[in-house]
Protein backbone atom coordinates (compact mmCIF):
# COMPACT_ATOMS: atom_id res chain seq x y z
CA UNK A 1 0.00 0.00 0.00
CA UNK A 2 1.28 3.32 -0.89
CA UNK A 3 2.04 6.81 1.31
CA UNK A 4 -1.23 8.31 0.35
CA UNK A 5 -3.62 5.53 0.73
CA UNK A 6 -2.25 4.51 4.01
CA UNK A 7 -2.36 8.21 5.02
CA UNK A 8 -5.88 8.47 3.87
CA UNK A 9 -7.20 5.34 5.41
CA UNK A 10 -5.02 6.73 8.79
CA UNK A 11 -7.48 9.79 8.80
CA UNK A 12 -10.15 9.50 10.52
CA UNK A 13 -8.68 7.63 13.10
CA UNK A 14 -6.92 10.66 14.47
CA UNK A 15 -9.40 12.37 15.70
CA UNK A 16 -10.49 9.02 18.03
CA UNK A 17 -7.37 9.52 20.01
CA UNK A 18 -7.16 13.67 20.95
CA UNK A 19 -4.52 14.84 23.12
CA UNK A 20 -6.28 15.93 25.89
CA UNK A 21 -8.13 12.34 26.77
CA UNK A 22 -4.37 10.90 26.15
CA UNK A 23 -2.18 13.84 27.71
CA UNK A 24 0.77 11.20 27.83
CA UNK A 25 0.60 10.47 24.04
CA UNK A 26 3.42 12.28 23.42
CA UNK A 27 3.67 11.42 19.89
CA UNK A 28 0.90 9.45 18.01
CA UNK A 29 -1.15 8.98 14.72
CA UNK A 30 -1.33 12.90 14.68
CA UNK A 31 1.81 14.03 14.03
CA UNK A 32 2.39 10.62 12.66
CA UNK A 33 6.92 10.18 13.92
CA UNK A 34 8.85 7.10 13.05
CA UNK A 35 6.98 5.35 16.22
CA UNK A 36 4.49 6.38 18.62
CA UNK A 37 6.03 7.71 22.28
CA UNK A 38 4.26 7.05 25.41
CA UNK A 39 4.81 8.74 28.83
CA UNK A 40 4.89 6.26 31.73
CA UNK A 41 6.31 8.55 34.47
CA UNK A 42 8.13 11.68 34.78
CA UNK A 43 11.28 10.80 33.68
CA UNK A 44 10.83 7.93 31.40
CA UNK A 45 9.14 7.00 28.39
CA UNK A 46 8.36 4.29 25.76
CA UNK A 47 8.74 3.90 22.42
CA UNK A 48 6.37 1.74 20.89
CA UNK A 49 7.17 0.42 16.83
CA UNK A 50 6.72 -2.85 14.83
CA UNK A 51 7.93 -3.75 11.95
CA UNK A 52 8.20 -7.06 9.24
CA UNK A 53 8.96 -7.99 5.82
CA UNK A 54 9.39 -10.59 3.42
CA UNK A 55 12.34 -11.66 2.73
CA UNK A 56 15.07 -9.44 1.11
CA UNK A 57 17.77 -11.39 1.32
CA UNK A 58 18.78 -15.27 0.75
CA UNK A 59 20.10 -16.11 3.77
CA UNK A 60 18.05 -16.97 6.47
CA UNK A 61 20.02 -15.75 9.86
CA UNK A 62 20.85 -12.38 7.58
CA UNK A 63 17.30 -11.72 6.81
CA UNK A 64 16.53 -12.42 10.13
CA UNK A 65 19.16 -9.40 11.71
CA UNK A 66 18.23 -7.71 8.98
CA UNK A 67 14.42 -7.39 9.70
CA UNK A 68 15.66 -7.09 13.20
CA UNK A 69 17.83 -4.27 12.64
CA UNK A 70 14.86 -2.52 10.64
CA UNK A 71 12.19 -2.94 13.23
CA UNK A 72 14.78 -1.48 16.24
CA UNK A 73 15.41 1.34 13.77
CA UNK A 74 12.47 3.30 14.55
CA UNK A 75 13.32 3.17 18.45
CA UNK A 76 16.88 4.42 17.24
CA UNK A 77 14.98 7.19 15.11
CA UNK A 78 13.50 9.05 18.36
CA UNK A 79 16.71 8.89 20.23
CA UNK A 80 15.86 5.92 22.67
CA UNK A 81 17.00 2.35 23.28
CA UNK A 82 15.73 -0.76 22.75
CA UNK A 83 13.94 -2.72 26.09
CA UNK A 84 12.21 -5.52 24.75
CA UNK A 85 11.31 -7.42 21.58
CA UNK A 86 8.29 -9.93 20.39
CA UNK A 87 8.84 -11.86 17.11
CA UNK A 88 6.07 -11.40 14.38
CA UNK A 89 6.13 -14.92 12.40
CA UNK A 90 4.71 -15.55 9.38
CA UNK A 91 5.96 -19.01 7.57
CA UNK A 92 4.80 -21.38 5.37
CA UNK A 93 3.94 -24.82 6.58
CA UNK A 94 6.34 -26.27 4.60
CA UNK A 95 9.28 -24.25 5.13
CA UNK A 96 12.21 -26.30 6.63
CA UNK A 97 12.72 -25.99 10.81
CA UNK A 98 16.29 -25.04 10.22
CA UNK A 99 15.48 -22.30 8.37
CA UNK A 100 12.88 -20.64 10.72
CA UNK A 101 15.26 -21.81 13.38
CA UNK A 102 18.26 -19.66 11.31
CA UNK A 103 16.07 -16.55 10.74
CA UNK A 104 14.81 -16.51 14.40
CA UNK A 105 18.36 -16.60 15.74
CA UNK A 106 19.58 -13.49 13.55
CA UNK A 107 16.33 -11.42 14.93
CA UNK A 108 17.20 -12.44 18.36
CA UNK A 109 21.30 -11.94 18.11
CA UNK A 110 20.70 -8.66 16.87
CA UNK A 111 18.55 -7.45 19.55
CA UNK A 112 20.92 -9.02 22.00
CA UNK A 113 23.91 -6.74 20.41
CA UNK A 114 20.94 -3.82 20.67
CA UNK A 115 21.03 -4.75 24.21
CA UNK A 116 17.17 -5.32 24.42
CA UNK A 117 15.72 -8.85 25.59
CA UNK A 118 13.32 -10.76 23.06
CA UNK A 119 11.02 -12.42 25.17
CA UNK A 120 8.22 -14.66 23.00
CA UNK A 121 6.34 -13.43 19.84
CA UNK A 122 3.45 -14.49 17.45
CA UNK A 123 3.49 -16.93 14.64
CA UNK A 124 0.71 -17.65 11.86
CA UNK A 125 0.80 -19.39 8.80
CA UNK A 126 1.65 -17.45 5.59
CA UNK A 127 2.13 -18.51 2.02
CA UNK A 128 5.40 -16.08 1.81
CA UNK A 129 7.44 -16.09 4.89
CA UNK A 130 7.30 -12.69 6.90
CA UNK A 131 9.42 -11.77 9.27
CA UNK A 132 9.75 -9.07 12.01
CA UNK A 133 9.39 -7.78 15.53
CA UNK A 134 7.31 -4.98 17.84
CA UNK A 135 9.83 -3.22 19.83
CA UNK A 136 9.41 -1.05 22.84
CA UNK A 137 11.71 1.18 23.74
CA UNK A 138 12.95 4.13 26.09
CA UNK A 139 14.02 7.06 26.25
CA UNK A 140 13.58 10.18 28.79
CA UNK A 141 10.89 12.72 27.63
CA UNK A 142 12.72 15.85 26.80
CA UNK A 143 15.47 13.46 24.94
CA UNK A 144 12.81 12.63 21.84
CA UNK A 145 14.00 12.93 18.39
CA UNK A 146 11.31 13.80 15.91
CA UNK A 147 11.23 14.59 12.70
CA UNK A 148 9.20 18.30 13.12
CA UNK A 149 12.75 20.80 14.90
CA UNK A 150 14.86 21.20 11.82
CA UNK A 151 15.57 24.87 11.27
CA UNK A 152 17.13 26.93 8.18
CA UNK A 153 20.68 26.67 8.40
CA UNK A 154 21.10 23.34 9.63
CA UNK A 155 23.26 21.31 8.28
CA UNK A 156 21.92 18.11 6.81
CA UNK A 157 23.88 14.41 7.57
CA UNK A 158 23.28 10.80 6.47
CA UNK A 159 24.55 7.62 8.64
CA UNK A 160 24.36 5.16 6.10
CA UNK A 161 24.88 4.91 2.15
CA UNK A 162 21.83 4.61 -0.09
CA UNK A 163 21.25 1.72 -2.56
CA UNK A 164 20.12 -1.57 -0.74
CA UNK A 165 16.94 -1.57 -1.75
CA UNK A 166 17.77 -1.56 -5.65
CA UNK A 167 20.51 -3.58 -5.14
CA UNK A 168 18.49 -5.82 -3.50
CA UNK A 169 15.88 -5.91 -6.16
CA UNK A 170 18.57 -6.70 -8.84
CA UNK A 171 19.76 -9.70 -6.72
CA UNK A 172 16.09 -11.21 -6.57
CA UNK A 173 15.82 -10.88 -10.60
CA UNK A 174 19.61 -12.42 -10.53
CA UNK A 175 20.44 -9.26 -12.53
CA UNK A 176 23.11 -8.00 -9.85
CA UNK A 177 27.02 -8.75 -9.26
CA UNK A 178 27.48 -10.98 -6.38
CA UNK A 179 30.12 -8.72 -5.02
CA UNK A 180 27.49 -5.91 -4.30
CA UNK A 181 25.67 -8.17 -2.00
CA UNK A 182 28.22 -8.55 1.16
CA UNK A 183 28.24 -4.35 1.43
CA UNK A 184 24.38 -3.91 0.91
CA UNK A 185 23.77 -6.80 3.54
CA UNK A 186 26.15 -5.43 6.22
CA UNK A 187 24.50 -2.43 5.70
CA UNK A 188 21.18 -3.53 6.48
CA UNK A 189 22.48 -5.71 9.65
CA UNK A 190 23.91 -2.75 11.38
CA UNK A 191 22.16 -1.15 13.99
CA UNK A 192 21.71 2.38 14.06
CA UNK A 193 22.42 2.78 18.05
CA UNK A 194 25.60 3.69 18.01
CA UNK A 195 24.38 6.83 15.87
CA UNK A 196 21.51 7.60 17.54
CA UNK A 197 23.54 7.92 20.97
CA UNK A 198 25.79 10.28 19.30
CA UNK A 199 23.23 12.24 17.81
CA UNK A 200 22.02 12.39 21.05
CA UNK A 201 25.24 13.10 23.00
CA UNK A 202 25.62 16.24 20.73
CA UNK A 203 22.49 16.99 19.98
CA UNK A 204 20.29 17.29 16.73
CA UNK A 205 17.47 19.09 15.98
CA UNK A 206 15.67 16.55 13.70
CA UNK A 207 16.12 12.92 13.34
CA UNK A 208 14.56 10.21 11.01
CA UNK A 209 15.93 6.71 9.27
CA UNK A 210 15.43 6.26 5.73
CA UNK A 211 13.35 3.08 4.85
CA UNK A 212 10.45 2.37 2.41
CA UNK A 213 9.74 6.21 1.45
CA UNK A 214 13.27 6.52 0.84
CA UNK A 215 15.74 9.38 1.10
CA UNK A 216 13.06 11.85 -0.94
CA UNK A 217 10.05 10.44 1.15
CA UNK A 218 11.52 10.83 4.43
CA UNK A 219 13.38 13.82 3.77
CA UNK A 220 9.45 15.38 2.63
CA UNK A 221 8.50 14.31 6.05
CA UNK A 222 11.13 16.07 8.03
CA UNK A 223 10.43 19.52 5.73
CA UNK A 224 6.52 19.02 6.82
CA UNK A 225 6.94 18.81 9.69
CA UNK A 226 9.64 21.00 10.26
CA UNK A 227 8.06 23.35 8.07
CA UNK A 228 11.59 23.92 6.03
CA UNK A 229 12.97 22.86 3.23
CA UNK A 230 15.60 20.17 2.69
CA UNK A 231 18.30 20.62 0.02
CA UNK A 232 20.64 17.87 -0.74
CA UNK A 233 23.53 18.03 -2.56
CA UNK A 234 23.71 15.18 -4.90
CA UNK A 235 27.36 14.50 -5.51
CA UNK A 236 27.56 14.34 -1.64
CA UNK A 237 25.10 11.87 -1.21
CA UNK A 238 26.67 8.35 -0.50
CA UNK A 239 25.78 4.97 -2.63
CA UNK A 240 26.78 1.63 -2.16
CA UNK A 241 28.99 -0.13 -4.95
CA UNK A 242 25.89 -1.17 -7.92
CA UNK A 243 23.70 1.06 -6.88
CA UNK A 244 24.30 3.61 -9.69
CA UNK A 245 25.03 0.72 -12.37
CA UNK A 246 21.49 -0.57 -11.59
CA UNK A 247 19.55 2.50 -11.59
CA UNK A 248 21.24 2.87 -15.40
CA UNK A 249 19.95 -0.49 -16.00
CA UNK A 250 16.54 0.47 -14.85
CA UNK A 251 15.91 -1.86 -12.41
CA UNK A 252 13.96 -0.36 -9.83
CA UNK A 253 11.14 -2.00 -7.78
CA UNK A 254 7.54 -0.86 -7.31
CA UNK A 255 8.11 1.13 -4.55
CA UNK A 256 10.09 3.37 -6.60
CA UNK A 257 7.55 4.72 -8.68
CA UNK A 258 4.97 4.86 -5.63
CA UNK A 259 7.31 6.83 -3.94
CA UNK A 260 7.57 9.26 -7.14
CA UNK A 261 3.79 9.47 -7.40
CA UNK A 262 3.23 10.05 -3.76
CA UNK A 263 6.54 12.77 -3.27
CA UNK A 264 7.14 13.86 -6.45
CA UNK A 265 4.91 16.87 -6.02
CA UNK A 266 7.15 18.59 -2.83
CA UNK A 267 10.27 17.49 -4.74
CA UNK A 268 12.50 20.04 -6.89
CA UNK A 269 15.36 18.55 -9.06
CA UNK A 270 18.36 20.58 -10.62
CA UNK A 271 17.87 20.25 -14.20
CA UNK A 272 21.24 18.56 -14.98
CA UNK A 273 20.69 15.79 -12.39
CA UNK A 274 19.82 12.53 -15.14
CA UNK A 275 16.17 10.63 -14.37
CA UNK A 276 18.07 7.82 -13.06
CA UNK A 277 19.54 9.37 -10.04
CA UNK A 278 15.93 10.73 -9.43
CA UNK A 279 14.63 7.66 -9.20
CA UNK A 280 17.54 6.09 -7.43
CA UNK A 281 16.53 8.73 -4.32
CA UNK A 282 12.99 7.39 -4.71
CA UNK A 283 14.18 3.58 -4.38
CA UNK A 284 12.61 2.33 -0.88
CA UNK A 285 15.47 1.56 1.28
CA UNK A 286 15.60 -1.51 4.08
CA UNK A 287 17.19 -0.79 7.16
CA UNK A 288 18.46 2.63 6.06
CA UNK A 289 20.56 5.12 7.95
CA UNK A 290 19.35 7.98 10.26
CA UNK A 291 18.89 11.37 8.73
CA UNK A 292 19.97 14.24 11.35
CA UNK A 293 19.44 17.73 10.86
CA UNK A 294 22.20 19.81 13.32
CA UNK A 295 22.89 23.30 13.93
CA UNK A 296 25.85 24.78 11.73
CA UNK A 297 27.38 25.16 14.77
CA UNK A 298 27.31 21.40 16.24
CA UNK A 299 27.63 20.22 12.58
CA UNK A 300 31.79 19.64 13.11
CA UNK A 301 31.34 18.55 16.93
CA UNK A 302 28.57 15.90 15.55
CA UNK A 303 31.22 15.00 12.35
CA UNK A 304 34.28 14.65 14.61
CA UNK A 305 32.27 12.17 17.31
CA UNK A 306 31.59 10.36 14.57
CA UNK A 307 34.66 9.78 13.18
CA UNK A 308 36.22 9.38 16.52
CA UNK A 309 33.70 6.37 17.58
CA UNK A 310 34.51 5.11 13.79
CA UNK A 311 30.50 5.26 12.63
CA UNK A 312 30.42 6.74 9.02
CA UNK A 313 28.71 10.10 8.64
CA UNK A 314 28.42 11.94 5.60
CA UNK A 315 26.91 15.65 5.29
CA UNK A 316 24.71 15.67 2.27
CA UNK A 317 23.18 18.87 2.25
CA UNK A 318 21.27 21.69 4.44
CA UNK A 319 17.70 23.32 5.48
CA UNK A 320 16.77 26.08 4.23
CA UNK A 321 13.61 28.28 4.55
CA UNK A 322 10.47 27.73 2.85
CA UNK A 323 9.04 24.13 2.02
CA UNK A 324 9.66 20.39 -0.02
CA UNK A 325 12.64 19.14 -1.15
CA UNK A 326 15.24 19.80 -3.14
CA UNK A 327 18.15 17.86 -5.12
CA UNK A 328 20.99 20.00 -6.00
CA UNK B 1 7.81 -9.70 -36.59
CA UNK B 2 8.38 -8.44 -32.72
CA UNK B 3 9.26 -10.48 -30.19
CA UNK B 4 5.97 -10.93 -27.27
CA UNK B 5 7.02 -10.26 -23.35
CA UNK B 6 3.99 -11.04 -21.23
CA UNK B 7 5.34 -9.32 -18.29
CA UNK B 8 1.40 -9.50 -16.77
CA UNK B 9 1.61 -10.78 -13.07
CA UNK B 10 5.40 -9.93 -12.37
CA UNK B 11 6.32 -7.30 -9.83
CA UNK B 12 9.42 -4.71 -11.03
CA UNK B 13 11.98 -4.85 -12.26
CA UNK B 14 10.45 -8.19 -13.84
CA UNK B 15 8.84 -6.28 -16.96
CA UNK B 16 12.21 -4.36 -16.88
CA UNK B 17 14.80 -7.15 -17.40
CA UNK B 18 13.04 -9.53 -19.68
CA UNK B 19 11.95 -6.74 -22.10
CA UNK B 20 15.94 -5.57 -21.90
CA UNK B 21 16.38 -9.33 -22.45
CA UNK B 22 14.32 -9.18 -25.72
CA UNK B 23 15.49 -5.98 -27.09
CA UNK B 24 19.12 -7.42 -26.45
CA UNK B 25 17.92 -10.16 -28.62
CA UNK B 26 15.73 -8.02 -31.52
CA UNK B 27 15.14 -4.48 -32.26
CA UNK B 28 11.09 -5.04 -31.85
CA UNK B 29 9.60 -6.28 -29.24
CA UNK B 30 6.22 -5.96 -27.16
CA UNK B 31 6.17 -6.22 -23.78
CA UNK B 32 2.39 -6.33 -22.43
CA UNK B 33 1.85 -5.41 -18.35
CA UNK B 34 -0.85 -4.85 -16.40
CA UNK B 35 0.18 -1.98 -14.10
CA UNK B 36 0.80 1.42 -14.66
CA UNK B 37 4.15 1.19 -12.54
CA UNK B 38 5.44 -1.34 -15.00
CA UNK B 39 4.38 0.36 -18.07
CA UNK B 40 6.27 3.34 -16.51
CA UNK B 41 9.70 1.30 -16.00
CA UNK B 42 9.47 -0.18 -18.94
CA UNK B 43 8.94 2.83 -21.38
CA UNK B 44 11.64 4.85 -19.33
CA UNK B 45 14.27 1.99 -19.58
CA UNK B 46 13.67 1.57 -23.43
CA UNK B 47 13.52 4.98 -24.13
CA UNK B 48 16.75 5.66 -22.54
CA UNK B 49 17.92 2.70 -24.43
CA UNK B 50 17.07 4.88 -27.36
CA UNK B 51 13.72 2.79 -28.55
CA UNK B 52 10.79 4.45 -29.23
CA UNK B 53 7.83 2.89 -27.41
CA UNK B 54 4.30 3.27 -27.97
CA UNK B 55 1.49 2.27 -25.62
CA UNK B 56 -1.84 0.77 -26.24
CA UNK B 57 -4.15 0.20 -23.66
CA UNK B 58 -6.82 -3.25 -23.87
CA UNK B 59 -9.09 -5.09 -21.89
CA UNK B 60 -6.37 -7.70 -21.15
CA UNK B 61 -3.63 -5.35 -20.87
CA UNK B 62 -1.12 -2.38 -21.39
CA UNK B 63 0.28 -2.89 -24.80
CA UNK B 64 3.58 -1.03 -24.92
CA UNK B 65 5.47 -1.80 -28.54
CA UNK B 66 9.31 -1.07 -27.90
CA UNK B 67 11.38 -0.54 -31.33
CA UNK B 68 14.86 0.75 -31.58
CA UNK B 69 15.64 4.11 -33.35
CA UNK B 70 17.29 2.88 -36.12
CA UNK B 71 14.60 0.21 -36.55
CA UNK B 72 12.12 2.90 -36.74
CA UNK B 73 14.34 5.76 -38.82
CA UNK B 74 14.64 2.51 -41.29
CA UNK B 75 10.69 2.10 -41.88
CA UNK B 76 10.36 5.55 -41.96
CA UNK B 77 12.56 5.87 -45.08
CA UNK B 78 11.88 2.89 -46.25
CA UNK B 79 7.62 4.48 -45.83
CA UNK B 80 9.17 7.41 -48.04
CA UNK B 81 9.50 5.26 -51.16
CA UNK B 82 12.16 2.46 -50.93
CA UNK B 83 10.06 -0.16 -49.65
CA UNK B 84 7.87 -2.44 -51.55
CA UNK B 85 4.30 -1.91 -51.16
CA UNK B 86 2.38 -3.19 -48.13
CA UNK B 87 5.50 -4.12 -45.90
CA UNK B 88 9.37 -5.16 -45.72
CA UNK B 89 11.41 -7.48 -47.84
CA UNK B 90 12.11 -10.59 -46.53
CA UNK B 91 15.04 -13.14 -47.70
CA UNK B 92 14.83 -16.52 -46.96
CA UNK B 93 18.24 -18.76 -47.29
CA UNK B 94 16.73 -22.34 -46.66
CA UNK B 95 20.45 -23.79 -47.79
CA UNK B 96 24.54 -23.30 -47.80
CA UNK B 97 24.21 -23.67 -51.22
CA UNK B 98 22.64 -21.53 -54.06
CA UNK B 99 20.33 -23.28 -56.63
CA UNK B 100 20.63 -26.97 -57.08
CA UNK B 101 23.10 -29.13 -58.75
CA UNK B 102 26.63 -29.23 -58.00
CA UNK B 103 27.27 -28.26 -54.71
CA UNK B 104 31.27 -26.74 -55.26
CA UNK B 105 28.84 -24.41 -57.55
CA UNK B 106 26.50 -23.93 -55.17
CA UNK B 107 28.90 -22.24 -52.60
CA UNK B 108 30.94 -20.37 -55.23
CA UNK B 109 27.52 -18.59 -55.84
CA UNK B 110 25.95 -17.82 -52.09
CA UNK B 111 29.40 -16.33 -51.88
CA UNK B 112 28.63 -14.53 -54.37
CA UNK B 113 25.53 -13.85 -54.09
CA UNK B 114 26.20 -12.08 -50.76
CA UNK B 115 28.84 -10.29 -51.67
CA UNK B 116 26.86 -8.63 -54.10
CA UNK B 117 24.29 -8.48 -51.87
CA UNK B 118 25.46 -5.19 -50.50
CA UNK B 119 25.95 -3.29 -53.72
CA UNK B 120 22.27 -3.92 -55.07
CA UNK B 121 18.97 -2.20 -54.24
CA UNK B 122 17.04 -2.61 -52.66
CA UNK B 123 18.68 -4.55 -49.73
CA UNK B 124 16.17 -6.63 -47.74
CA UNK B 125 15.02 -6.06 -44.19
CA UNK B 126 15.65 -9.17 -42.83
CA UNK B 127 17.31 -12.58 -44.26
CA UNK B 128 16.08 -15.23 -42.74
CA UNK B 129 18.45 -18.51 -42.73
CA UNK B 130 16.38 -21.87 -42.38
CA UNK B 131 17.75 -25.40 -42.43
CA UNK B 132 21.29 -26.24 -44.10
CA UNK B 133 21.35 -22.54 -44.44
CA UNK B 134 22.50 -21.67 -40.86
CA UNK B 135 25.95 -23.00 -41.86
CA UNK B 136 26.26 -19.70 -43.51
CA UNK B 137 25.84 -17.81 -39.92
CA UNK B 138 28.35 -19.40 -37.82
CA UNK B 139 32.03 -19.72 -37.52
CA UNK B 140 34.34 -20.34 -40.18
CA UNK B 141 31.15 -19.17 -42.84
CA UNK B 142 32.47 -18.30 -46.22
CA UNK B 143 30.15 -15.15 -46.21
CA UNK B 144 30.62 -13.87 -42.66
CA UNK B 145 32.09 -10.69 -43.04
CA UNK B 146 29.43 -9.95 -45.96
CA UNK B 147 26.73 -10.98 -43.39
CA UNK B 148 28.56 -8.74 -40.90
CA UNK B 149 28.61 -5.65 -43.18
CA UNK B 150 24.88 -6.40 -43.92
CA UNK B 151 24.09 -6.05 -40.08
CA UNK B 152 26.12 -3.36 -39.44
CA UNK B 153 24.21 -1.55 -42.07
CA UNK B 154 20.72 -2.23 -40.03
CA UNK B 155 19.35 -5.49 -41.66
CA UNK B 156 18.04 -7.72 -38.88
CA UNK B 157 19.81 -11.15 -39.75
CA UNK B 158 17.53 -13.90 -37.88
CA UNK B 159 18.79 -17.65 -37.80
CA UNK B 160 16.74 -20.73 -36.97
CA UNK B 161 17.37 -21.89 -33.32
CA UNK B 162 15.58 -25.58 -34.41
CA UNK B 163 17.93 -25.20 -37.41
CA UNK B 164 21.74 -24.18 -35.36
CA UNK B 165 20.45 -27.20 -32.40
CA UNK B 166 19.84 -29.40 -35.25
CA UNK B 167 23.30 -29.27 -36.62
CA UNK B 168 24.90 -28.81 -33.11
CA UNK B 169 26.09 -25.02 -33.93
CA UNK B 170 24.26 -23.08 -31.58
CA UNK B 171 26.69 -21.88 -29.64
CA UNK B 172 28.92 -21.11 -32.58
CA UNK B 173 26.44 -18.08 -33.81
CA UNK B 174 29.00 -15.18 -35.32
CA UNK B 175 26.74 -13.28 -37.29
CA UNK B 176 22.66 -12.28 -36.42
CA UNK B 177 21.07 -13.42 -33.93
CA UNK B 178 19.53 -16.44 -32.87
CA UNK B 179 15.51 -16.57 -33.59
CA UNK B 180 12.24 -18.83 -33.61
CA UNK B 181 9.69 -19.68 -35.27
CA UNK B 182 7.27 -17.49 -33.49
CA UNK B 183 9.37 -14.57 -34.93
CA UNK B 184 10.20 -16.17 -38.54
CA UNK B 185 6.60 -16.97 -39.22
CA UNK B 186 5.55 -12.90 -37.87
CA UNK B 187 8.57 -11.98 -40.26
CA UNK B 188 7.07 -14.38 -43.58
CA UNK B 189 3.72 -13.20 -42.63
CA UNK B 190 3.41 -9.70 -42.27
CA UNK B 191 6.44 -9.32 -44.87
CA UNK B 192 5.10 -7.39 -48.03
CA UNK B 193 7.66 -9.48 -50.26
CA UNK B 194 9.29 -12.90 -49.56
CA UNK B 195 12.22 -13.60 -51.45
CA UNK B 196 13.70 -18.00 -51.30
CA UNK B 197 17.64 -18.11 -52.31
Amino acid sequence: MGPEALAHVLRPLQGLFPPDRFPALLVGLQVSDDAAVYQVAGDVAVIQTLDFFTPVVDDPYDYGAIAAANAMSDVYAMGGEVALALNICGFPPKLPEEIIAEILRGGAEKVLEAGGALAGGHTVDDNEPKYGLAVMGLVHPARILTKGGAQPGDILALTKPLGVGIITTAAKGDAADPAHLPPAIASMKRLNREAARLAQQVGVHACTDITGFALLGHAHEMADRSQARLCFHLDRVPFLDGAIRYANEWLFPAGTCRNEGCFGSHVAFAPDIPDEMRQLLYTPETSGGLLLAVSPEKADVLAAAFAAAGEPLWIVGEVLGGEGVEVV
Amino acid sequence: MSMVVDARGLACPQPVIRTRAALQSGDLVTTIVDNVTAQQNVTRMAEKAGCLVRAEVRDDGIYLDIRREGVAAQEASLAAGSAPAGGPLVLTVPSEFMGRGDEVLGQILVRAFFHTLGEVEPLPDTIVFLNGGVKLVVTGSPVLDDLKGLCDRGISILACGTCLGHYGLKDQIAAGEVSNMYTIAETLLGAGKVVSL
